[in-house]
């Protein structure tokens, strides 16, 4: 019997929620035992989806996120944000670097973090229905620990 | 998050500590503008040895603090970044706007 681990949380897009956000992430991570490396990746990236939905797909508006986390094979941590906000209309042009609609609040490299400490990230969209970002993350068993 | 400044002779160096995010990022920001105009210093030091966490929304604080200063005629620089937002800043490629110095 080899049922995988999950959870599914669901908030308010309140900007307040981002910290917690991460916090869950890597409460729930911390049964792969991952390194402070690894953690610290996993939490940049939940913050970055998560902020995303918070900020673009809800410019005016609160609405619902939902974040899924779930243990694939015993070693992969999979991440998936998803909101019900505006969409992206050109996925490819938003995931380059730099790319930002959102002024100089913003830097435009938030898929690019994701892209970098994640090993995949996965946007799928549509405009006026919401956005959800699934990433993952091989979390290598790690040598000489007790 | 909490914003310590120390100034001396033209230099401001701000200490960011904790969790610097979209969340934090407004009133940090806006601290930052403030001592900027309070001291108008020539040189600006970011030390983020104590801030445990930052994600691009930090990276927009740099870049930020980065033109008020070459608008003011003075340099930006970051200093001691933790382990997270080191790699944060080297994902980015922030350095090669905004350099990068460890002091040990
Ligand atoms: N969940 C979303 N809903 C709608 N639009 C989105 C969403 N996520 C991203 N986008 C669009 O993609 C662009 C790029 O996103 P990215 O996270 O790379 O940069 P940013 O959010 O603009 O800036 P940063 O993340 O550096 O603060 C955004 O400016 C926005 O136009
Ligand atoms: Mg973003």
């Amino acid at each position: 019997m080899n049922s995988s681990n999950y959870i599914k949380i669901e908030f308010p897009s309140k900007s307040c929620n981002e910290a917690f956000a991460r916090a869950a992430a890597a409460a729930f991570a911390t049964q792969l035992d991952p390194s402070m490396e690894e953690l610290g990746d996993i939490k940049t990236a939940v913050s970055e989806a998560v902020t995303n939905c918070i900020v673009h797909a809800y410019p005016q508006t609160i609405g619902k996120v939902s974040m899924r986390l779930r243990v694939i094979d015993s070693c992969i941590l999979e991440i998936s944000v998803r909101d019900w906000g505006c969409g992206i209309e050109n996925v490819g042009q938003a995931m380059e670097p730099l790319y930002t609609t959102g002024g100089d609040d913003r830097s435009g490299m938030g898929f690019t973090i994701m892209d970098s400490f994640m090993d995949s990230l996965r946007v799928r969209s549509a405009s006026g229905k919401g956005t959800t970002v699934t990433m993952r993350r091989c979390i290598s068993p790690r040598t000489g620990r007790r | 998050m909490n914003i310590n400044a120390a100034y001396s002779a033209g230099r401001l160096t701000v200490y960011l500590v904790g969790e610097l995010d979209h969340h934090q990022s407004r009133t940090a920001i806006r601290s930052i503008e403030e001592l900027l105009d309070e001291y108008m210093p020539r040189d600006c030091v970011l030390e983020l040895s104590q801030l445990n966490f930052m994600d691009s929304s930090g990276i927009a604080l740099i870049v930020k603090t980065g033109r008020l200063m070459k608008e003011q005629g003075g340099r930006v620089w970051i200093e001691n970044p933790a382990t997270q937002p080191r790699r944060v800043i080297d994902a980015s490629g922030i350095d090669r706007l905004i350099p990068v110095a460890i002091n040990k």
